[in-house]
């Protein structure tokens, strides 16, 4: 009988199946990180609970480290409690941890597969949504609570219902300027924020094979803004060179075995999806949101909707994001002023994405009244940025060059805007009061984000680069 | 975990989709490792920008300011992982969420903490809402799990569905972890057979410093 790729990961990872009908998933790779890890340690150590395989485990400082150079633990002074009760934690259960100092600390979406812990067809399990970032290499990742966290510190295992699955096709040539991130927008817009839900997503077809795989992690970033339980992208040759000499990767003999075996996992061609979907990207020009959802979407040349035609079902939601976002039904995104522009994230804080920003950013300067922040999403990255020149194209542009963290996509770091700050964002969630209180964000590209902070405008990058805007 | 037999409570009308756990949970407010949860919930509908009481938020009105469901659309808990959007409902004696759907991520977290969420049935759904508005807040409904009934004023008593799995941990109050641990052979013999087939997977060292 034919199977999905999930469905033989699935079949592979199963364990047994629990008496409350629950299959038990074995977690082959378990990244935490400082906000909620130290709960789930509190919570073993009043169960007298061990950590079952802390080699198979890694934590993170992420989510509330200061990004301003020369940070240390109480740069951001809410962040030192979580910051010494992860560490303490991770020393205490004897789990390798990237300090807020080490070489190669960052995002755990972004340092787990950078270092090679992350492999195809393998299982993946961080206590944050977007876990399933890593789906870009063809691994099978699930975010879960710091209850699921602790289940999994105990046990190395997932007490899991099967999803349904699901396939997205992506079909034709993006064009110019065009990225995974105006691809995953374009998707949820057209699913919705709850369109996925209970489903896991294998993401195919030529659009996806041409992705670089630091697109394909953007593209399964943005997974969890439709509700999806997870999403992934079957490993091929682009994946297993990418992987290749990285340091926690197989090497020698076992190296060999395992590209074998990497090479097997693709869905049979018979295969029965729950659902599927098409998108034809060879048309999509750069997306970007206008509301308070990730769903609500338009083409950078579109105009944000009025209320009056929209669905009765919807006119609600749609005029209350109006409202918020300090918009007028009808009016165009292109050329509305801006204060913030933020370039980082677990969704587009990878060496390609500075890349693109800095091509668009290189001689020329942020507009005058922008606050311009560039964010990489590992001290590797960082560190591979600045060896390039990445970061004096920045600062010499006048955009603000960070130490890596999540920083500004939650704000859990102290990065934040003002209230009523119109800021564009290469992060995931555009929901209200996110990135501050009354802040207005709107989700876009690297490229659109650097052609904003230049422009002091919403910009579309296609028009920058010909001299234009 | 504390076990989940029948609640009865105020029921909160909050109708909007897609209600978010930044919305349920900021994460700036989460500034100290155990927040205050019953303050988290809601915090920034809660109060107004000079910290006070937002008058025409749902839950500061006065018929529900001691609430014991919250009644809502589809999605609910959609966004981030973060636990602290259930912790706060249960701080605030919240023990039961009636929705029309609700975030894959959110449900888990809610059955990991004997808070019940109840799907309501596609035929019940808009009555029973409007049932819950007609009421506001005058007298109390009651959610019974072992029955999977929910009975108060205004009308027929209406049942929903719930996997028996779940119904059962909740109506126990089973530990998770405990659960799974009898399956601790299993999960040796796996180990044993995945480092013999698929080695890498059993293994995660640093090549440059092993």
């Amino acid at each position: 009988m034919p199977h999905t790729l999930f469905e033989k990961i699935w079949a592979a990872h199963l364990v047994a199946q629990r008496i409350d009908g629950r299959d038990l998933i074995y977690i082959d790779r378990h990244a935490l990180h400082e906000l909620h890890a130290p709960h789930a340690f509190e919570q073993l150590e009043t169960q007298h609970r061990p950590v079952r395989r802390p080699d198979l485990t890694f934590s993170m400082q992420d989510h509330t480290v200061a990004t301003k150079p020369g940070r240390n633990d109480s740069t951001n002074p809410s962040g030192a409690a979580f910051i010494k009760a992860m560490r303490e934690g991770s020393r205490r259960n004897n789990i390798k941890l990237f300090d807020i100092d080490d070489p190669e600390q960052g995002i755990s979406h972004v340092v787990a597969p950078e270092l090679g812990m992350v492999l195809p067809g393998a299982t993946h399990a961080v206590p944050d949504s977007h876990a399933s970032t890593v789906g870009g290499l063809g691994a099978l990742a699930f975010g879960c609570g710091t209850t699921e966290l602790a289940h999994i510190l105990a046990t190395q295992v997932m007490a899991l219902k099967r999803p349904k699955s699901m396939l997205i096709r992506l079909e034709g040539v993006l064009g110019a300027h065009v990225s995974a991130k105006d691809v995953a927008l374009r998707i949820i817009a057209e699913l919705g924020v709850s369109g996925a839900r209970g489903h896991v997503v294998e993401y195919a077809g030529s659009a996806v094979r041409a992705m670089p795989i630091e697109q394909r992690m953007t593209l399964c970033n943005l997974n969890i803004e439709m509700g999806g339980r997870s999403g992934f992208v079957a490993p091929d040759d682009a994946s297993i060179a990418w992987i290749a000499g990285r340091p926690y990767a197989p090497k020698g003999a076992m190296w060999d075995r395992a590209t074998t075996h990497w090479r097997t996992l693709k869905t049979d061609a018979e295969a029965q999806f729950d659902r599927e979907h098409v998108l034809d990207c060879s048309t999509l020009e750069p997306q970007i949101t206008w509301g308070t959802d990730p769903s609500q979407v338009l083409g950078i040349s579109g105009r944000v909707p009025d209320p009056s035609s929209v669905d009765q079902s919807r006119r609600g939601a749609v005029e209350s994001a109006l409202a918020y976002m300090g918009l007028q039904p009808g009016t165009a995104l292109v050329g509305m002023p801006v204060n913030r522009v933020f370039i980082g994230s677990c969704t587009n804080s990878r060496l390609p994405d500075l890349h693109a920003a800095a091509n668009v950013v290189r001689g020329r300067k942020v507009a005058e009244g922008v606050v311009a922040m560039v964010v990489p999403g590992s001290t590797k990255v960082k560190r591979d940025a600045e060896a390039a020149g990445l970061d004096r194209v920045f600062r010499d542009a006048g955009f603000f060059w960070g130490e890596s963290g999540c920083s500004m996509c939650a704000g859990g770091n102290g990065d934040r805007g003002d209230p009523g700050e119109r800021c564009v964002s290469t992060t995931n969630r555009n929901f209200e009061n996110r990135q501050g209180p009354k802040v207005r964000t709107h989700l876009a590209s690297p490229e659109t984000a650097a052609a904003t902070a230049i422009a002091g405008r919403i910009a579309d990058v296609r028009q920058l680069r010909l001299g234009q805007a | 975990m504390q076990p989940f037999s029948t609640h009865t409570g105020i029921a909160v009308p909050m109708l909007n989709d897609d209600i978010n756990t930044d919305q349920i949970a900021p994460v700036q407010a989460m500034r100290a490792l155990k927040p205050d949860y019953k303050k988290l919930l809601f915090m920034r509908a809660r109060l107004r920008d000079d910290g006070s009481d937002n008058p025409d938020f749902v839950l500061n009105q006065s018929q529900f300011r001691n609430p014991g469901i919250l009644v809502t659309g589809q999605n609910f808990g959609a966004g981030s992982s973060r636990e602290a959007a259930v912790w706060g409902m249960l701080a605030n004696n919240i023990r039961v969420i009636v929705a029309k759907s609700f975030a894959d991520i959110y449900r888990e977290n809610c059955l990991q903490n004997g808070l019940l969420p109840v799907v309501l049935k596609p035929q019940d759904a808009d009555a029973f809402i409007a049932r819950i508005m007609t009421v506001n807040g005058a007298a109390p409904f009651t959610v019974d799990l072992q029955t999977q009934r929910i009975s108060g004023p205004s009308g027929p008593d209406i049942t929903f569905d719930i996997p028996a799995a779940d119904r059962t941990r909740l109506l126990e109050g089973l530990d998770d972890i405990g659960l799974t641990l009898k399956h601790t052979s299993e999960i040796l013999n796996w180990e044993k057979r995945m480092a013999a087939d698929q080695p890498w997977l059993q293994t995660a060292t640093d090549s440059r410093t092993s």
